[in-house]
């Protein structure tokens, strides 16, 4: 199978077979970063900008990494507040940055569709690193990785997902990547943080964790934001954490050989107890380094894909 | 200027007239339906034109448009909007009060209108603002906008959620006999929402809009329009649960009316699947559902007129991340052939449809237009329903292109547009 696609943007629009693709390549990917000598000539002479419209030290220092083993010349840019004020829009920063050279532009904004704007308006190779309440498609295809990496085969796992799916990318792009890849997902919270007929794509929705947690393999946990108590979607972390935390009694409901997955950063004691995040069973660090071989692979497979020919 | 427009069929609601006839313009008044023409046509100073095979109605009146001027002339000039209104067929257009200043007192409205008579070439009918600002607190010199010219009151787009104050603006506008047109949204459900809340913005991870923001604010000002017994108008209906309100409340006899656009009876929330800020509209695109309800309350007559709700945008602000777009369509060059489709597809009837392009607005603004009486000013369309087109944002006369429908094939040309007896489309 050759890889045709010229952006990523989001695992809504992958087949099965292209992300079945992207990680049999990030395999390869991964013998690379344990060789000696962790680097090879894939991307020599590719410019590619990592433009972080938002703070992000891990996501951002992954693609870099990913993208020195890959020999591309790689360009930090993150937009300041300043630039905002001073009126550039999305489309003109990402213009000048295509006239320096840049020919994959890895982009992470707060607000949804962002890349969408610059694969409609730009000649550049988009790889969404991150979009609003949308998608995150490099989180969920090494999170994909790491399951299967564990696990074997997604195919017939049980995979619950906790916590504010409502305003969670990383929810949405593991929901289709484990539908497509033929596991059963569950998704689990305070209904203020269940997104609207979100059942239609063949999600089964609890509001008790208990429940929801009954013979799992996966369990994945979302991050929760301090600001969503705030705007009147939670009473309090306190009250979150007692309904909704993972805790070591809660993980026995699960199947004995349970991973447990977080995208990081935890809140210890929120979304999971400080002994669950040091619990064998959590694979959190394995994501951390497996996500570098993913995204290898997917900066590798738009920049030599049928589109960019 | 004199025209006769011969041998087209003439529909006229106001007088139940469905029947080739033809039509005679004189001193800017409708003067005679003349049986023989021969002696007309010989006189070189009236214009014949040859309307066999078309349609000839009143001119059409749109009663939700954005003019933008003052304070927005980047997206839309008086002069422009009515260009484009002459373009669609509308010979009237009523324009909202959220320019900057906002039409909230007498001499903004002086300022429109001196504005619509020198550089307009459609009739303008301003809108008043009900509190200063739009800010929802203070009512605005009511009367003094009425004296100046304002036909009705809104605070459109920045509805007011003070129901004590909304109270008193339709008291106090029933003294000037003016209709309270009613953007209903409320503020605290719609908070940060871009478009429908459903499983479309579930998917596309983007802040919903629940059909309840919207009936919410129906149910209340439906309530108080029984209260205070003033003619509350329901502006953009977008929702089945809106629909069935205005249909018990008409049931009950409450002085209500209330409009449809083009985009909402068109279209679904589907159209925002690729981050398509050209379709971000508020109130937005609904589902399925909520356009065959606004589809069944146009059949039933719950929902008296088609309005466009006019919204001109530049390209530049469009470009943009869909949280930071403007809200808005440029509907007034495309409602007629949009609206045909209901005709197409057995909705209503060309006469109902035409209705709710001229007479039920012009009664709602208590207009003598929307007509074709003998006496009547002659403000006319003619149109070719099956012609087919294609709709090419770049022929906008408006400065929006901000249109979803760019490159549609439909069916519904505008040939002439008169009014007040001057031709002024095409130009």
């Amino acid at each position: 199978m050759v890889f045709e696609r010229k952006h990523i943007l989001g695992l809504e629009e992958l087949s099965s077979d292209e992300i079945r693709l992207i990680l049999d390549t990030a395999e390869s990917m991964k013998e690379v970063s344990e060789r000696d000598v962790k680097k090879v000539p894939a991307l020599k002479g590719v410019t590619v900008v990592n433009l972080f419209f938002e703070p992000s030290t891990r996501t951002r220092a992954s693609f870099e990494i990913a993208e020195k083993r890959l020999s591309a010349d790689v360009l930090n840019f993150t937009p300041t507040e300043s630039s905002v004020v001073k009126g550039e829009t999305l489309l003109d920063t990402a213009r000048n940055l295509e006239a320096m050279g840049a020919s994959v532009i890895v982009i992470r904004h707060a607000m949804s569709g962002a890349p969408w704007l610059l694969a409609r308006e730009l000649s550049s190779s988009i790889v969404n690193a991150g979009d609003g309440f949308h998608e995150h498609p490099s989180q969920a295809l090494l999170d994909l990785f790491t399951v299967r990496e564990v696990k074997k085969e997604i195919s017939g796992l049980k995979i619950v997902i906790v916590g504010d799916v409502s305003h969670s990318r990383v929810a949405r792009s593991n929901i289709w990547g484990f539908i497509k890849l033929g596991a059963e997902v569950r998704v689990v919270g305070p209904p203020t943080m269940i997104p609207r007929d979100i059942e239609k794509v063949d999600v089964r929705v609890y509001y008790d964790i208990e429940d929801a947690l009954e013979g799992v393999d996966v369990v994945m946990m979302l991050r929760l934001q301090k600001e969503r108590q705030e705007s009147g979607l939670l009473p309090s972390l306190r009250e979150y954490s007692r309904f909704y935390g993972l805790t070591r009694e809660r993980l026995r409901l699960a199947k004995e050989d349970v991973i447990v997955m977080h995208p990081g950063p935890i809140n210890r004691g929120v979304e999971l107890s400080s002994e669950v995040a040091d619990d064998v069973h959590s694979v959190i660090l394995n994501q951390v380094s497996n996500g570098i071989a993913v995204r290898m692979a997917m900066l590798y497979l738009v920049a030599s894909s049928g589109g960019n020919a | 200027m004199k025209i006769l427009v011969k041998g087209g069929q003439l529909v006229d609601p106001s007088q139940e007239i469905n029947e080739i006839r033809t039509l005679y313009i004189e001193d800017g008044k409708i003067k005679s339906y003349p049986r023989g023409t021969k002696e007309l046509e010989k006189d070189p100073s009236i214009k014949v034109i040859d309307a066999s095979g078309k349609i000839v109605s009143p001119g059409f009146i749109d009663l939700h448009v954005h003019l933008r001027e003052p304070g927005f002339e980047h997206k839309e000039t008086i002069r422009t909007g009515c260009m484009a209104a002459a373009a669609g067929g509308f010979t009237s257009v009523v324009c909202m009060p959220n320019t900057n200043p906002v039409n909230d007192n007498a001499s903004v409205t002086e300022y429109i209108l001196l504005k619509a008579r020198t550089e307009g070439v459609v009739n303008v009918f301003p809108v008043g603002a009900i509190t200063k600002g739009q800010k929802g607190e203070e009512l605005s010199e009511i009367g003094e906008m009425w004296e100046a010219g304002c036909i009705a009151i809104s605070d459109d787009g920045r509805p007011v959620m003070n129901s004590r104050v909304m109270r008193h603006a339709m008291e106090y506008a029933k003294a000037f006999g003016l209709p309270v047109i009613s953007h209903a949204e409320d503020l605290y459900l719609s908070s940060g929402g871009v478009m429908n809340e459903g499983f479309t913005s579930t998917m596309l991870g983007l802040r919903g809009i629940p059909n309840a923001s919207e009936e919410v604010m129906v149910a209340r000002d439906i309530t108080l329009a029984e209260l205070t017994k003033t003619h509350l108008h329901i502006a953009h209906v977008s929702t089945a649960g809106a629909v069935r309100l205005m249909r018990e409340a008409k049931k009950r006899g409450v002085k209500v009316t209330a409009e449809a656009t083009p985009h909402h009876f068109t279209l679904t929330d589907k159209a925002v699947l690729s981050y398509d800020t050209n379709a971000k509209v508020n109130p937005p695109i609904r589902s399925k559902e909520d356009m065959e309800a606004i589809k069944e309350g146009l059949n039933e007559g719950i929902i008296d007129i088609i309005a466009t709700d006019h919204a001109p945008h530049t390209e530049d602000e469009k470009k943009v991340e869909f949280d930071l777009a403007p809200f808005g369509i440029s509907g007034l060059e495309t409602a007629l052939p949009l609206a045909l489709k209901l005709v197409e597809d057995g909705i209503l009837t060309l006469t109902e449809l035409i209705r709710k392009l001229t007479f039920n607005p012009a009664q709602i603004i208590k207009s003598d237009r929307g007509t074709l009486k003998l006496g009547a000013p002659a403000d006319v369309v003619i149109f070719d329903p099956n012609k087919t087109i294609k709709v090419d944002r770049e022929k906008f006369r408006s400065k929006g292109k901000n249109t979803p429908f760019h490159g549609w094939q439909l069916s519904g040309q505008i040939l002439y547009t008169v009014v007040g007896g001057h031709i002024v489309f095409p130009t």
